[in-house]
């Protein structure tokens, strides 16, 4: 293949790891905008989404389409519902002070990922995408002065990919306007301008954070119900979700929503590409002292206007 | 009717004491276990120093426990140093990380002190992968008995290893309850308790706390080395995110800002693992049900309870 369908290739895989990461982070970032926590146990989320659409499309039976769509229904309103739990069984009691939090969300992402170990087991295990056609693209190509379309081979992407990217966007949509147009919106901006004043006028604030939690969660579920047609369901996959997710957050600006989704989309579109040019291990060390140093050099993030 | 000072001086001689007296009566298998024990147990001091006595929350000292496992390693390994001339690379490779680590992170307080330092550690980590041709990666190298001996004596024979465990135990703790009862570790504690008042009296915060994490950083790296050359293997799980979780469990667990904590934490949760392995694989399920129950019910951990409840003069 010539350099430039190559390109076009990693950026159309780049647009996909980027519309997965958008949705992972945008759930880390509303917990940590609405509540002041970080859900360390984030990535594990992620992964019950994943097991659980395993089991669910299992369930189903024969087939994808309906599988698929059940899980799709059902795994992210699960996951939201064990998140609010853990909320409000755990963090509630040691108050969101947040080195507690920390250290409780590290417990529980132990706990996730073991019971888990110990009811799905160490498998990896594969979920048949609803439909999965393959479409060639085509590409320009000038010879003799003159422009050609022609399909190269090799240079194809399947329906479901689109689906994914699409999907991805109509969610994002959606939590934009729930978080600017509705009333539970209002609440969650009002929780997190601030707390004290936000329970003086009434606003059930613990309330507010148990949902917070379980939506940031059910975003984490819904993007690996996603994904597991084409990425397998293990338990050990939450750590690769958690570790971008967090560099997402980071380089958008601690707790802002547009700045996360802005992020994930470099990261996730410079991801396919730098990983043309160098080794993905030294692509993550370089994301990773990359992270580090914005933090330490611009705590609000590159375009953070929130509070550090 | 002895003074205070004496009380906790006497209290933790006696630790020493008893931990020297337990070689001599404890089965082989626990007799191996009680070494690594000791040495993991000091770099968990090295931790308390950080987070149970200055409050910062560090979520990457593996790497400077891998800093000292690495350099020692690799100093036997691919240059064929001698053990004590591993050892001293081992200890300076984790003192130099933790100044350069320290400066940037202290840029940072809170949550971003915590992401920060995870992200160095994780860099590390990726970077032992990264040169596998040296570190053979997770799967990590073995060091040859015959490269483990100290002036004649062999690192790998048992009596040798626990008396060598038990010296490196010695001196962290000895160093660490001089450094907490020393002007200086008062400022450390009063930092912890309250930053902003420490530093309107007067103290440079920000130099006290980079002194202690350098002096961490070598503790951790000394217990690192000390590991490599006790036990031989060098391995890159000892770099990963759970090393740097595994101190804060243990110190948590045995109450931070306790000197003799960060020892019953271990011992508490080594064999805790060590019985549930035997059940079920998942044995870090129990790892996770004592984080959250220690989060939530007891954050002073067992000796601070003891502390808090009965012995007010321990250090």
């Amino acid at each position: 293949m010539d350099f430039g369908p190559y390109l076009m290739l990693a950026i159309m895989e780049g647009a996909l790891t980027a519309a997965v990461l958008a949705l992972t982070a945008s759930g880390l970032a509303l917990v940590f905008g609405v509540m002041r926590v970080v859900n360390v146990a984030h990535g594990e989320f992620f992964m019950l989404g994943a097991v659980l659409a395993w089991w669910v499309t299992q369930l189903a039976g024969g087939s994808p389409v309906l599988g698929f769509l059940l899980a799709l229904c059902v795994v992210p309103v699960l996951v939201g519902m064990l998140a609010a739990f853990v909320d409000m069984t755990i963090l509630k009691r040691i108050n969101y002070d947040p080195e507690r939090t920390i250290v409780a969300t590290i417990g529980t992402l132990y706990i996730l990922q073991q019971v888990t170990l110990m009811t799905y087991g160490p498998e990896a295990r594969p979920v048949a995408p609803p439909f999965n056609a393959r479409i060639a693209l085509p590409w320009i190509d000038m010879s003799d002065g003159t422009l050609r379309l022609y399909w190269p081979w090799g240079l194809s992407i399947t329906s479901y990919k689109l689906f994914v990217i699409g999907a991805a966007c109509v969610v994002l949509l959606g939590l934009w306007s729930l978080m600017t147009k509705t009333k539970l919106g209002l609440l969650m901006r009002a929780t997190e301008q601030d707390r004290e004043m936000a329970l003086a006028f009434g606003i059930p604030v613990q309330r507010i954070y148990a949902i917070a939690f379980g939506l940031g969660a059910g975003m984490a579920a819904l993007a690996a119900v996603l994904i597991v047609p084409i990425q397998q369901a293990h338990y050990l996959m939450g750590g690769d979700p958690l570790l971008l997710s967090f560099i997402v957050v980071i380089i958008g600006g601690l707790g802002s929503l547009p700045g996360a989704i802005l992020a994930a989309l470099l990261i996730g579109l410079s991801d396919g590409i730098i990983s043309i040019f160098f080794s993905p291990t030294l692509a993550k060390i370089f994301a990773t002292l990359f992270v580090a140093f914005v933090l330490v050099f611009r705590p609000k993030g590159l375009w953070g206007t929130g509070k550090p | 009717m002895m003074s205070d000072s004496k009380k906790d001086c006497f209290a933790h001689g006696g630790v020493l004491l008893f931990l020297f007296a337990l070689q001599f009566f404890l089965p082989a298998y626990h007799h191996g276990n009680m070494a690594r024990i000791m040495v993991l147990a000091s770099y968990a001091i090295g931790y308390n120093l950080i987070f149970g006595y200055t409050g910062l929350l560090s979520l990457g000292h593996a790497i400077f426990f891998a800093a000292g496992l690495y350099g020692s390693g690799l100093a036997i390994s691919q240059f064929g140093f001698s053990v004590g001339v591993a050892l001293v690379i081992g200890v300076t490779a984790g003192c130099v990380l933790s100044a350069v680590i320290g400066a940037l992170a202290l840029r940072t307080e809170g949550v971003a002190f915590m992401i920060v330092t995870l992200m160095f550690a994780q860099a590390g980590y990726l970077t032992v992968l990264y040169f596998g041709e040296y570190t053979r990666g997770d799967e990590g190298f073995v060091l040859a008995h015959a490269d483990r001996v100290l002036w004649g004596v062999s690192l790998s024979d048992q009596t040798s290893r626990y008396f060598s465990a038990f010296s490196l135990f010695c001196v962290s703790l000895i160093m660490c309850l001089a450094l907490v009862r020393s002007r200086f570790g008062k400022v450390l504690i009063a930092i912890r308790e309250n930053e902003e008042r420490t530093q309107m009296l007067g103290y440079n915060v920000v130099w006290y706390k980079f002194c202690t994490i350098i002096l961490s950083g070598s503790i951790s790296a000394l217990a690192g080395a000390t590991y490599a050359l006790l036990f031989g293997y060098v391995g890159a799980s000892f770099a990963s995110v759970e090393y740097s979780i595994y101190p804060l469990l243990w110190v948590l667990l045995g109450g931070a800002g306790t000197v003799i904590g960060p020892l019953v934490g271990m011992i508490f949760m080594f064999y805790l693992i060590d019985l549930s392995s035997g059940v079920t694989t998942a044995y870090m399920l129990v790892a996770g049900l004592v984080l959250v129950f220690l989060a939530v019910f007891a954050p002073q951990g067992v000796m601070g309870e003891v502390r808090s409840r009965m012995w007010k003069w321990l250090s």
